[in-house]
């Protein structure tokens, strides 16, 4: 990342690029509002071509995930809200997006929002039969039957908690 | 590591977009009548992930052609015709029962998983991280193909036979995926490619697997049928096509 410090602008003490970077820490993920882009790693980097156009780096979650359309628009319409005009998004795919990058402070988050946060590094198992343990988000029980792998949204399980009888999603490593 | 031709990295490219794109398409067939919601959610999810993992190979593709300028992905997937489709075979066949489809998802998944692995060192490093991602992707197709083969298999009679027939009826479109031609053995001496030979011995030994524990039989050796990398379809290609493709042939360059 450009160290903000060396690029000082017009107004004050706040540069361009902290504008850009203060504007993209509001912006939330569409699927998962408690989130934002950064928490969930798909925000990797904000920086300023010498011409002062300010360029996003984003990398995609899952290859199928529709909300990417939708969240480059969102990271447009924050910059143009701050009052950055010239500003690009950049779609990279390497290295992959993983739920590894996602932090312990964020994973809470999504825990507190009802939705099971995933476990690191679970899906580098070649298993082909396996049944892992989630534990349901609102009562805490390991007493929880996987109903699909393949749930709501491109990220997501569905489960069921047999102690407290909820449904709930868990969100799939890769 | 010599040059890499240009073109020939465009078609290896092209390939196992176009395999994964038209996979993704008949699985989209499945919206409004597979067996139960979940299953119906299962298979789109999946279907949404091969064409996701399709679309960022075709935009890499026209950058690698120095084409992005002039065609986009949309571009190559309703305006070519069958003959420049480079799928395999395997992925066109139309859905059949839901044993069928089950089935072709267990022989592309065995397949795509090792595939998606070996790209992860490709040389290309665009190629690398769309693969670091689907490689992990493809094990959930594998595990939701697997499961329900499991299930099928060592279910009910009728199950049994239906899942039977489809192993056996899809078993001679297995061979084309593990061919070296001349595009496979380019790409894999350039450091972009893929060693199906290995691929072969991972596929069967995963698929022999999932067969015992589902109490199916494993196929005998049979005549093989080839020609989707080469652009040379069965009848069901022209039919998909026309479908998925009616509206931007009717009207060039609509958008949403």
């Amino acid at each position: 990342m450009v160290d903000a410090a060396t690029h000082p602008a017009g107004s004050g003490d706040e540069t361009i690029l902290d504008r850009a970077r203060a504007a993209l820490d509001q912006v939330c993920d569409p699927e998962i509002p408690v989130l934002t882009i950064r928490d969930i790693g798909i925000l990797r980097d904000v920086r300023q071509d010498e011409d002062g156009t300010i360029e996003v780096i984003i990398t995609p979650t899952y290859s199928g995930c529709p909300a990417m359309g939708m969240i480059a628009i969102e990271v447009e319409l924050a910059l143009a809200r701050a009052g950055i005009d010239a500003h690009r998004v950049t779609l990279r795919h390497s290295p992959a997006w993983t739920t590894d990058w996602i932090p312990d402070s964020a994973l809470e988050k999504l825990r507190a929002y009802g939705i099971a946060p995933p476990t690191k590094g679970s899906n580098s198992k070649r298993a082909l039969f396996t049944n892992e343990v989630i534990a349901c988000p609102r009562c805490g029980s390991s007493e929880t039957d996987r109903i699909s792998e393949f749930g709501s949204t491109a990220c997501k399980a569905l489960y069921r908690c047999r102690s407290c009888l909820e449904p709930f999603d868990y969100f799939k490593c890769i | 590591m010599g040059e890499f031709d240009k073109n020939i990295r465009f078609e290896h490219l092209l390939r196992l977009a176009d395999t994964n794109l038209i996979l993704g398409h008949r699985l989209s067939e499945w919206i409004g009548k597979a067996p139960i919601l979940e299953e119906e959610l299962a298979l789109t999810n999946i279907g949404l992930d091969l064409i996701g993992q399709a679309a960022a190979l075709y935009n890499h593709a026209l950058e690698v052609s120095g084409e992005s300028s002039v065609r986009d992905a949309d571009d190559l997937v309703f305006m070519r015709d069958a003959a420049e489709y480079k799928n395999l075979l395997l992925v066109e066949r139309e859905n059949g029962d839901f044993g069928h489809t089950i089935v072709r998802q267990l022989f592309y998944s065995a397949f795509a998983v090792p595939v998606w692995e070996a790209l992860t060192k490709s040389a290309d490093s665009e190629v690398a991280g769309i693969a670091g991602r689907a490689a992990k992707e493809s094990l959930y197709h594998l595990r939701h193909a697997a499961e329900w083969v499991l299930r099928l298999g060592d279910g009910t009679e009728e199950s049994h036979r239906r899942v039977q027939d489809a192993v056996d009826a899809l078993w001679m479109y297995t061979d084309e995926m593990f061919e070296m031609d001349e595009v496979e053995t380019a790409a894999l001496e350039a450091g972009h490619g893929v060693d199906l030979v290995a691929v072969r011995r991972e596929w069967e030994k995963t698929i022999r697997e999932v067969l015992a524990e589902a109490t199916l039989k494993y196929p005998e050796k049979c005549w093989m049928l080839k020609g989707g990398r080469t652009g040379k379809h069965t009848e069901h290609m022209g039919h998909l096509l026309a479908e998925m493709q009616f509206l931007q042939r009717a009207y060039p360059g609509q958008k949403w």
